[in-house]
């Protein structure tokens, strides 16, 4: 039942997964365990490859995405946000994109089919996790030459197009576009998909989120939260929402802007707070529940989710509040 | 959902939000980042002076454009480049990227190229069913896929709409196709209703106004969520010069089309005037021509804009007034408006008062010639119109000279200097050189033009014989570039220090600062059209002269110190690693069509068959006026110049058709073709024994992945494959006798007409290869008529099959020329004759290759390296040096 997350949406708030590589560094993965038996000869460091630990510890991202399932998340994104060969250039493992890809979502799936099968009322979704990859289409990386750019549409484009074939392949029920600071490379990701749906001749449900930087309420690549949205919404989407970089309280501001633009589904998945001096996030998932229960009581959310520094706890606490709360409605004529 | 559905607005974005909805008032879309609309915007990108273009771009933002439409339409600009460049550049600049972006290009690569660097959602200008349906469906469908709006224009395979019922039935068929086939949201489809002049005197454009609005009504009743669209300064081009008018009849437009609802347009802010600022007169008589109100609307208007605005207007009251002014009043009318009809009386009317006869040149012509350079010289003239005033006034001299004679007082006559112009050897093209000498003639220079392909010897020994002051040399083909260079250096050799001016189509500032002036110790100067070279020549003879000399020195050190260091880094293949990224064909999916003849075929036509094929484009750049025909007609800076000279041009086709004046002859064949050693291409003849090899170059420089490096050669099947391909090579020309009738009249002192014939045989032998194109693809070879069979993605061009000819960007080799010579026995069949520099003799002679596989189609070879350059010279057997001579401006410094 492939699309019946279609119907899902209607009848309740849908949970995301919360933070990936906050639940890996609990594992304290060495060099020689990233590596694996497959590559301990490789050539490079691979340390800091979460992507790859789908091959070398799968047990350990099952285990990640069960304790979602549990903490009661509807959705899990697979483990293949850098999961492009621009993004696994830096690890030399271009030729390894679509397997990753294509593992992470089977690990997904069958963690995902397990638990629908235990319980078939509340059937569990995969969202093929894109990441933006390390470069900007529409920024220059030099000051002093800002008309060059270190990555074109058309690198972009096909970079994502294996990687959305291999997570289709893999089984995933939906795509996630998601942590865009440049829109232009979300419009050559979507741009993507929509040839592989072509080419196919079969539809899926597609999640954008973008990420607001900061207090400027722009995106990294300059664009407010309306331009952004008007700027990806020529593909029907499943939902438009944010994530990263802020916290639910700072994030609150945009996603009201945007719940009263879109007539698509809104869906939010903003870090635990900001971080402290060390990078870590201290949000406690009771915080975090009382700063989503402010969306849920304005109704402006379809899907929750979690993104840096949240855990299973914070998940728990966000689906609990969830179920207390209809859906949103939108107004919106756009 | 159905109140939604009724409130679908319109939305677009740069990196803020633009919604326009039904409320919303009128949208203004800047207009002057347009290469084909501003003078200084395409200034600028040519001379890469990409901050100060940026510039415009801003003072319109903050001007208040809500859009910028950006165009890169020219054919001296590598389009996509400057249109990816400056939208990267606008990107950096949040004072400009606030705005949405409209991609404009008549070029789906430039506008797709456009789309792939923009994050925001942008309009595209635009597309329209004139290449068909399957072309405009596949472009919406990209379109939709970026995530653009588009401008719909209302123009079909039969052409533009011009009154109300093409309006409707063009825009209902293009909605449909739009909304039903191709899924595309009704609010992103903006219809361009094609805005056309009124008050122009002819009856048929009495209702252009109003069928507009009424085209309006009609899409917005009818085609739920359209737009429309439009550039307004269109309609009111009659009244050029009269801005009170002008502005008038903007706001009259405007407020009726608004109201008809029309939502966003291309308007000059500073053409407008408040709607109820009109006087009440005055709208009274625009409304009345807008609205089409009264039969005489047009001539009340014009009467009233004379008193609005006495000068500029000519009516026919005026016409009779200029001949009541003084002679000289009337001689500098004449010299300014081209008028021949009275300048003989006139001028003896100012003899009988000299002095001396020749004082009617020096005072009063040069009087009237020197309004002429000053209105040309601050583009009030244009280049067709001082032609016509040099036709003026060789007839006035030619009528005082044997009254100079006779006085015996001639030998004083101090013009502004000698200027010596030639066409260097090996090349054949004159019609730019004898603008030039017209214009510097017109304005008192003495010229002695030595003509076309003229031996560097003969214009050193003529230049010294003649005192010359100045040597122009011109060029149209790439061989003349190396002559000029050759030139330079001989010169040089002598210790000549005659200031030289190089002009002509393949010349360019960089070429003359990085190849020509080192060679030269005195001066070299690069002169880029007519309209410059009596500035030029005067600052080379004036009393500033060494500063001025200085200057271009200083300059040209400077640019070619930028040029030779400058930072577009270009990595290079070696030619090995290029040839392994060919062009990749799929040959065990490909049948070759087998032509329904093999061999060669001389070919004869009416010239009649050939008009409709004739592109009236270039006819136009020959002039020095700018513009895509026939939008050129009606262009707010030259459309009424354009209009002249095109009427003047039908006037001469009428003569050339009814009197058989040109002939077009042509041959062409088409034989059994194989890829050999990845670049060169062996003919066979029906026996298969093979009959010429044709050499092709390959492309060299990085590409960005997944894109070949091209060779024509790669369009041909590998003699591996084990399948029989074709190719074909073709000449046509419509040149004889056409030097002969242009010096006619240039005998009779008609040098406009003289030009005209040239430049319409030009037409001719273009057209004829165009024509001859067809014939091949639907007849002689006949390998367009499965046209459905291949895969449709990769048809973009409007037909299938190139004929690239050598010389030109794809195989810039001029040797191949005497390789389709021989294999076509062009010389024999047709009288076609190649000189040293491989130019075509005569000049109105077209010819090239045909390529008929459907994924052959044209590029730009680039630069290439030294290591092809000598893999070449072993395939062409010659030596390394030859080799480099010919190819030199392809090969990589």
């Amino acid at each position: 039942m492939p699309n019946s997350i279609q119907e899902e949406i209607k009848k309740r708030i849908l949970v995301l997964d919360g933070a990936m590589g906050t639940m890996l560094q609990r594992y304290n993965f060495s060099e020689e365990d990233f590596r694996g038996e497959r590559f301990k000869d490789f050539p490079h460091s691979l340390k800091g490859n979460n992507d790859l630990l789908s091959l070398t510890q799968p047990k350990a991202i099952a285990e990640v995405h069960a304790a979602y399932y549990e903490a009661g998340a509807d959705i899990v994104e697979t483990n293949t946000f850098s999961g492009t060969t621009i993004g696994m250039a830096d690890y030399h493992m271009e030729d390894l994109v679509y397997e990753l890809n294509y593992e992470s979502a089977k690990i997904a799936r069958q963690v995902a089919d397990e638990f629908t099968a235990k319980n078939p009322d509340k059937p569990r979704f995969v969202a093929g996790s894109i990441g933006p990859t390390n470069r900007t289409a529409s920024m220059s990386p030099d000051v002093n030459d800002p008309g060059y750019r270190a990555v074109t549409f058309d690198d972009l484009r096909i970079a994502y197009k294996q990687q959305v074939e291999a997570l289709m392949d893999g089984g995933c029920d939906l795509l996630l576009v998601e942590t865009i600071f440049d829109t232009l490379n979300a419009k050559a990701a979507l741009f993507a998909i929509e040839e592989v749906k072509e080419e196919r001749g079969i539809d899926i449900p597609i999640m954008v989120s973008g990420t607001i930087t900061d207090a400027s309420g722009r995106t990294l690549s300059g664009q407010t939260v309306e331009a952004f949205l008007i700027s990806v919404s020529h593909i029907p989407l499943l939902s438009v929402g944010f994530n990263c970089a802020l916290g639910a309280d700072l994030l609150k501001p945009y996603l009201q802007t945007l719940s009263q633009n879109t007539s698509f589904n809104v869906s939010a998945h903003p870090n635990a707070g900001l971080p402290n001096a060390f990078g870590e996030y201290d949000e406690t998932p009771e915080q975090t529940q009382a700063l989503i229960r402010e969306y849920l009581e304005d109704g402006l959310v379809n899907i929750l989710g979690g993104c840096c520094g949240t855990t299973p706890d914070h998940i728990r606490l966000m689906a609990e509040a969830a179920k207390d709360y209809k859906p949103r409605v939108s107004t919106a004529v756009m | 959902m159905a109140e939604v559905e009724a409130r679908r607005n319109l939305v677009l974005s740069g990196l803020e939000p633009l919604i326009i909805t039904p409320e919303s008032v009128f949208v203004n879309v800047g207009e002057r980042t347009n290469v084909t609309g501003s003078r200084k915007f395409l200034r600028l990108i040519k001379e890469e002076k990409y901050d100060e273009a940026l510039s415009i771009a801003k003072e319109q933002v903050e001007g208040g454009a809500q859009i910028i439409d950006i165009n890169m339409d020219e054919g001296m600009l590598d389009g996509e480049y400057a249109m990816v460049k400056f939208l990267n550049l606008i990107a950096a600049e949040p004072d400009i990227a606030r705005v949405p972006i409209m991609i404009d290009s008549s070029k789906w690569h430039i506008i797709e190229a456009g789309l792939k660097v923009v994050q925001g959602k942008s309009v595209v200008n635009s597309i329209s069913l004139k290449e068909g349906e399957e072309q405009f469906i596949h472009h919406a469908q990209l379109i939709k896929r970026y995530g653009a709006a588009a401008i719909v224009m209302a123009f079909d395979e039969v052409g533009q709409a011009d009154n109300y019922e093409r309006r409707v039935e063009i825009c209902k068929r293009s909605y449909d196709i739009l909304v039903n086939k191709v899924g595309f949201p009704p609010q992103d489809i903006i219809f361009d209703l094609n805005i056309f002049p009124v008050a122009t005197g002819m009856e048929e454009h009495r209702l252009n106004a109003l069928d507009f609005f009424r085209g309006t009504e009609w899409v917005r009743a009818n085609l739920p969520h359209a737009h429309i669209s439009g550039g307004v300064s269109n309609v009111s081009f009659s009244f050029r010069g009269n801005d009170v008018v002008r502005e008038a009849m903007h706001s009259v437009f405007l407020y009726h089309a608004i109201k008809a609802g029309m939502t966003m347009g291309i308007v000059n802010p500073e053409m407008l005037t408040i709607y109820d600022d009109i006087p009440k007169d005055l709208l009274e008589y625009v409304e009345d021509v807008i609205l089409d109100r009264r039969d005489d609307a047009t001539e009340r208007l014009l009467d009233f804009a004379e008193s609005v605005k006495g000068e500029g207007k000519t009516t026919e009251k005026a016409i009779q007034e200029w001949r009541s002014g003084t002679f000289q009043e009337r001689i500098t009318h004449a010299l300014v408006k081209g008028i021949d009809q009275f300048i003989e009386e006139d001028v003896e009317e100012a003899r009988l008062a000299a002095t001396k006869p020749i004082e009617v040149i020096e005072i009063n012509l040069m009087a009237g010639m020197n309004v002429v350079g000053d209105l040309f010289g601050s583009g009030k003239m244009f280049l067709p119109q001082v032609v016509k005033s040099a036709r003026v006034m060789k007839k006035a001299v030619a009528y005082l000279l044997p009254f100079i004679e006779a006085s015996k007082q001639a030998g004083d006559k101090e013009g502004n200097g000698k200027i010596l112009l030639a066409t260097v050897k090996g090349d054949v093209h004159d019609i730019g050189k004898n603008i030039v000498g017209v214009v510097l003639a017109c304005n008192n220079y003495e010229i002695i033009d030595l003509g076309v392909m003229v031996a560097p010897e003969k214009i050193i020994a003529e230049a010294i014989a003649h005192n010359v002051d100045i040597i122009g040399l011109s060029g149209l083909i790439t061989p003349s570039l190396d002559e000029m260079v050759f030139l330079a250096k001989e010169l040089d050799k002598r210790d000549i220090q005659i200031p030289v001016m190089i002009g002509g189509a393949t010349t360019s500032r960089a070429h003359t600062a990085v190849k020509i002036a080192p060679q030269y110790r005195a001066t070299a100067v690069h002169v880029n059209d007519a309209s410059r070279a009596v500035t030029v020549a005067g600052n080379l003879l004036d009393q500033n002269k060494d500063t001025y000399k200085n200057g271009i020195r200083e300059e040209y050190d400077a640019f070619r110190e930028t040029f030779l260091s400058r930072t577009r880094e270009k990595n290079f293949l070696t030619i090995e690693d290029a040839r392994q990224n060919k062009f990749p064909i799929d040959w065990n999916e490909f049948t070759p069509v087998q032509p329904k003849v093999i061999g060669k075929q001389v070919v004869e036509v009416s010239l009649d068959e050939l008009v409709p094929y004739i592109d009236w484009t270039p006819f136009f750049q020959t002039w020095e006026l700018h513009g895509k025909y026939p939008a050129i007609l009606t262009d707010e800076v030259v459309g009424e110049q354009a209009t002249s000279v095109f009427a003047d041009a039908q006037a001469m086709l009428k003569v050339i058709l009814e009197e058989k004046k040109l002939q077009a002859k042509g041959i062409y064949g088409i034989f059994p073709a194989n890829q050999v050693n990845d670049d060169d291409i062996q003919l066979y003849d029906e026996s298969g024994k093979e009959i010429e090899k044709f050499l092709t170059l390959r492309q060299q420089s990085q590409k960005t992945k997944g894109a070949p490096n091209i060779a024509l050669s790669d369009f041909i099947a590998p003699k591996e494959s084990g399948k029989v391909d074709y190719m074909g090579a073709f000449c046509v020309t419509t040149g004889f006798g056409v030097d002969e009738w242009a010096d006619e009249y240039r005998d009779n002192l008609d040098d406009y007409n003289s030009i005209m014939v040239k430049a319409l045989a030009d037409r001719f032998a273009e057209a004829f290869a165009e024509y001859l194109h067809e014939k091949v693809r639907k007849e002689f070879w006949g390998y367009a008529a499965d046209e459905h069979l291949t895969n449709e993605e990769l048809i973009k061009e409007s037909y299938k099959g190139i004929r690239p000819a050598p010389g030109y960007p794809a195989c810039p080799d001029h040797l191949e020329k005497p390789t389709i010579w021989k294999l076509l026995n062009i010389e024999k069949e047709i009288g076609v004759t190649l000189t040293e520099s491989m130019a075509m003799w005569p000049a109105s002679s077209v010819s090239g290759y045909y390529f008929g596989n459907p994924q052959s189609r044209y590029f730009g070879l680039g630069k290439i390296k030294e290591d092809q350059v000598k893999d070449y010279a072993k395939r062409r057997n010659i030596s390394d040096e030859l080799a480099t001579k010919w190819l030199n401006p392809n090969i990589a410094d």
